[in-house]
């Protein structure tokens, strides 16, 4: 494996906040340059212009932070193009400054919580997918709210993603732990999975709308080819 | 009006502009943000249909004829609102003012509703500028578009104690129609720009006046429709639901619709098409030929002629006070005035 494979491996576990789809499958790496003797260049590109600052921010800050992890690596740059913000993003970020010191004045504290809201949106979104799968395989709902951390299928990436988004929440991970949770961690009782799954497919909706949308800018910014719809 | 399979659709356009986003009106050192403003508008026009997308030199500054025959006479449109946007820290003249739609609306004056705006840092002089505008422009309605920068400043909520006047303003001058544009913004940095919430507590705090939450507040329609249902007097905009997503993301429009239908409801969504962003007419008969793709969709509300009639223009007028012509409107619509009219009758005949 190259160093620029291994690069755009670490890449793929950046993921966008509030789509919950790692950048590279998002198509927001334009470009990843590693010379010779290690140093590396990772360009990001946007839907728009004007998508979030703060997202923005969280996306090139995290893509810094995963390729510098590589112990092969040595400079590594991450450079934000065509947004509205790009150069205080930027600056900061090759930095490694915090969010508040990209903007000065104009901002009250760090992404944090922005952060963690979306990742239960997500936990949200991806636990009913897999719920929803269960009981198209005609599981009932008992069955479905029985299941521990354990049955989850070791090869399905959205269970995987579940567990992920269970580490960074702060929510039990073991075995023996409820297979599907609430945000704060209580398991989902059998009596309620109806009325959850109906808000969750709302947020998923949500979700996945908002990837479509973004995928669609992103493919008449850059004259892209179409991509397939995903999960719809 | 658009007829199709014998079935004739009364339409209230609720969202269009008359925009100039040429680079005359971008405003010295500001022109970063005005040109790629407009390129971002631009971009979005690349979502609908291919023979519908225009040159960036004409979407920066469209003419009066182009408003007409793309919104009148080819776009089926009865009756069009006028939402403005100012950005005047961006456009010399603004971006889309009252001002500039009303010069059009005047020589169009049943086809055309011109919306003002307030913006509670103005204070004193804002409100006596709306109470001005108000008398100007007969305004039933404001689009608030709680992001727009100003000195300094990038953006306001609903909640803060200086917007209370102004929507006391709205219930005593009977500007019943708060427009609340919720997307793409920049402000607050450190929060989700596109928050709801300040619109749960208007509209629970102001019941006499009607939220429009524009955009069914894309892309936190979760939030929105957790809001709006709650809320009697909320009702979404979808304008940018239509346009973005029926023709670009078909499946994602219909899951998106179908849930519009199950928590907000057929009597609270509105069609707007956002002219000049897309054209109105490729919208209009998309929207009534739509329905749910298949049985994956089978648990969302149906969708009927009625509902399509309803949101195409019914629920606008009924907001709005615009009269619908008779044939226009749905069998139990139409049934009160025509008792009326028979109560006349009757009582001419005594």
């Amino acid at each position: 494996m190259t160093v620029r494979a291994r690069v755009l491996d670490a890449l793929g576990t950046v993921y966008d906040p509030e789509l919950d789809e790692p950048i590279t499958a998002l198509e927001f790496v334009s470009s990843c340059d590693v010379s010779a003797e290690g140093d590396v260049e990772v360009r990001l590109r946007l839907p728009t212009s004007q998508c979030a600052p703060n997202f923005a921010f969280l996306m090139a800050a995290d893509a810094r932070d995963a390729v510098r992890r590589l112990p092969e690596v040595r400079e590594v740059t991450v450079m934000l193009e065509d947004h509205c913000t790009d150069d205080e993003i930027n600056a900061a970020v090759s930095r490694g400054q915090a969010f508040a010191q990209a903007f000065p004045g104009e901002t009250e504290g760090e992404l944090d919580a922005l952060r963690r809201l979306f990742q239960r949106k997500a936990l949200v979104a991806r636990q009913s997918r897999c719920c929803e799968a269960l009981l198209a395989a005609g599981a009932t709902p008992e069955e479905v709210t029985a299941r521990r951390v354990a049955d989850l299928p070791d090869d399905d990436a959205g269970a995987r993603r579940c567990l992920e988004l269970r580490d960074q929440l702060g929510i039990s991970r073991e075995d023996d732990a409820a297979a599907f949770v609430l945000p704060d961690g209580a398991p989902i009782a059998a009596a309620d999975l109806r009325h959850w799954l109906r808000i969750a497919r709302l947020v998923r909706t949500s979700l996945e709308s908002n990837g479509g949308m973004c995928r669609s800018l992103l493919r008449v910014r850059y004259d892209l080819p179409d991509t397939e719809e995903i999960a719809a | 009006m658009y007829e199709k399979d014998g079935e004739k659709y009364f339409v209230v356009d609720g969202h269009v502009h008359f925009w100039d986003a040429s680079p005359e009106n971008w405003v010295k050192g500001q022109e970063k943000y005005a040109k790629g403003w407009i390129e971002c508008f631009h971009a979005y026009q690349g979502l609908g249909p291919a023979e519908t997308h225009w040159t960036i030199e004409k979407f920066q500054k469209y003419s009066e004829e182009d408003f007409v025959s793309d919104v009148f006479d080819a776009g089926y449109v009865d009756v069009g609102i006028f939402n403005p946007t100012y950005l005047k820290e961006w456009y010399t003249e603004g971006f889309n003012t009252t001002e500039r739609n009303a010069r059009l609306a005047e020589k169009h004056p049943d086809r055309l509703i011109v919306n003002g705006r307030w913006d509670p840092r103005e204070g004193e002089a804002g409100l006596r500028r709306l109470e001005e505008d108000a008398r100007r422009y007969n305004l039933k309605g404001v689009k608030l578009y709680t992001a727009e920068w100003r000195d300094g400043s990038r953006g306001w909520s609903l909640k803060d104690p200086e917007a209370a006047p102004f929507l006391e303003k709205c219930l005593e001058l009977g500007i019943v129609n708060v427009h609340v544009h919720k997307g793409p913004t920049i402000w607050p940095l450190d929060k989700d720009a596109f928050d709801v919430r300040d619109v749960d507590y208007a509209a629970t705090t102001y019941p006499e006046l009607n939220f429009i939450v524009e955009h069914v507040g894309l892309p936190r329609i979760e939030d929105f429709c957790f809001m709006a249902t709650q809320e009697p007097n909320v009702y979404a905009g979808l304008a940018v639901a239509i346009g973005g997503l029926m023709h670009a993301r078909p499946r994602f429009f219909s899951k998106v619709m179908g849930e519009l239908l199950f928590w907000v409801g057929e009597d609270k969504l509105l069609f707007g098409s956002d002219y000049a962003i897309w054209e109105p007419k490729w919208q209009v008969e998309g929207f009534v030929d739509w329905n749910y793709p298949d049985e994956e969709y089978s648990d969302y509300p149906a969708v009927t002629t009625a509902s399509k009639k309803k949101m195409l223009g019914l629920n606008a007028a009924r907001l709005y006070g615009i009269e619908v012509p008779r044939e226009l409107r749905l069998p139990d619509e139409a049934g009160t005035p025509a008792a009326r009219d028979d109560a006349q009758l009757v009582e001419g005949a005594a």
